[in-house]
């Protein structure tokens, strides 16, 4: 059971050191043996006997009393003992599944990679952070034969691997549709009926698709219950709410999108995003969605990807390092 | 198995006399005192089962031995309810997150060998095992 034993002899003649001078170098060599022990997986009673044994070695005429006392003592912490077996053994568990949740993670990073389009006369910036290892956002890029990109931006309610699970089955339903399939609003009714078909009622998905025309300089749009993105006007230096009304995935098999279209101007960024960015926290605070306007607009000099990194790095900071949901945020700005 | 002793369990009361008697029957096969103290808190846990869960039942205590080395078996024997889910008793954290003290993954953990058996509705056995060292 006991991977190791103490060496009996050592601790004695520790111990005796320490009775006759009260060493503090004898009290920093027991912290070393306790730490020792510990490696080694030595239970506490060993410990407690061992103590027993170099003090009956040290006094031999040990009072009786004091004998049955240390016997009470190792008896009391035998359950202590079990008690700290029992943790190691837990965290053993913990992390085999640490390293699975790892391995899923990788898998789910190959499984749902997105290639991020180069297209003239735009610059676009993605990053995307899970909060734990897995990520319950999920973005993809649909790159058509002519030339206009299919976006995508969703939210599974709640996160880790149930989100993540949940996240490729959308990637792949998606791909099963049609190629001439492009329209926001039909796609988006589509995936409702196979959300609302295979995905347990518990869990909510919500979307925001776009198709992106970059020659006519247009984007066409359907939200299913997604967090509004914005539109930012260079011309006077305003940031507008994208609204688009729909029901979140999965919720009725009968759900209808409308579909808005507006275009884009010289010098304009369309942010698109998930709640992880507007809900970030600072303390118990939430804040506003006008602090990410004014964070964006701090960085907006910037290239696409240099500016949706540093907004990422500003509210990593502000939250102490600590995602609480994950993190996605898309950035077109057209060229001026 | 013919067992030399048992002792039954009714009352929390008979979970001191098994304790005693095993504790003595170690001491006699030569065990140590960290041995003595495991085997007495592993008999603690089977009788609080018994005493708990079954209403009644008894622990027998044998001597065994196996190619030059001794050791005491223990039987757990009760006519309760039995075990639906084995597995999940013997999880980690099972029965100790409700503070029932260290369960049957505790006496695993105690004992060198380790056996149950359970049918529901007939009752539980559990058998352990620990060599002298």
């Amino acid at each position: 059971m006991d991977a190791l034993k103490l060496d009996l002899s050592h601790y004695r003649e520790l111990l005796k050191q320490y009775i006759n001078t009260q060493d503090e170098s004898a009290l920093y060599e027991a912290e070393q043996i306790s730490k020792r022990s510990i490696q080694h997986n030595i239970s506490l009673e060993e410990i407690i006997n061992t103590h027993i044994n170099a003090l009956e070695d040290i006094y031999p005429e040990l009072p009786e009393n004091i004998q049955h006392s240390m016997s009470f003592l190792l008896e009391v912490m035998i359950s202590y003992g079990l008690a700290l077996q029992e943790f190691q053994d837990l965290r053993e568990t913990q992390l085999e599944i640490k390293s699975e949740i790892s391995v899923a993670a990788r898998m789910q990073n190959t499984l749902l990679s997105t290639v991020k389009p180069d297209v003239e006369g735009f610059d676009i910036g993605v990053v995307s952070v899970p909060a734990n290892q897995m990520n319950g956002d999920y973005h993809h890029f649909i790159h058509h034969e002519d030339g206009t990109v299919g976006i995508t931006v969703a939210d599974v309610i709640g996160k880790g691997i149930p989100a993540a699970l949940c996240m490729s089955m959308i990637k792949y339903a998606m791909e099963s549709f049609p190629s001439e399939h492009k329209n926001p609003s039909e796609i988006l009714e589509s995936l409702n009926r196979v959300v609302e078909r295979n995905v347990d009622p518990s869990m909510f998905i919500t979307m925001f698709y776009a198709l992106f025309n970059p020659a006519a300089s247009t984007i066409s749009y359907s939200s299913a219950g997604h967090e509004p993105g914005f539109y930012y006007h260079a011309a006077d230096d305003t940031f507008e709410e994208i609204r688009a009304k729909g029901v979140v995935l999965g919720v009725t098999d009968m759900a209808q999108y409308r579909q808005y279209e507006r275009e884009i101007h010289a010098g304009d960024m369309i942010i698109l995003l998930t709640d992880g960015v507007t809900e970030c926290r600072q303390g118990d605070r939430f804040i506003e969605s006008e602090e990410v306007l004014e964070v964006i607009k701090s960085f907006s000099h910037l290239s696409a990807q240099e500016l949706v990194e540093n907004v990422y790095k500003h509210f990593e900071k502000l939250q102490d390092f600590h995602l609480r949901d994950d993190f996605t945020l898309i950035i077109i700005k057209k060229d001026v | 198995m013919d067992f030399r002793t048992c002792v039954n369990i009714q009352k929390e009361w008979d979970i001191v006399g098994a304790r005693q008697f095993g504790r003595d029957f170690s001491k006699k096969l030569g065990f140590g005192i960290v041995d003595q103290a495991r085997i007495a808190t592993a008999i603690s846990e089977l009788a609080r089962n018994i005493y708990l869960y079954a209403g009644s039942g008894k622990i027998c205590f044998d001597e065994v031995e196996n190619v030059g080395s001794r050791g005491i078996c223990i039987v757990a024997i009760d006519t309760g309810p039995g075990i639906k889910d084995i597995s999940q008793v013997m999880e980690d954290g099972f029965s100790t997150s409700g503070g029932l003290g260290a369960g049957l993954p505790g006496v695993k953990r105690l004992m060198d060998e380790f056996d149950i058996t359970s049918k529901t509705g007939e009752g539980t056995e559990i058998r352990v095992v620990k060599w002298v060292r």
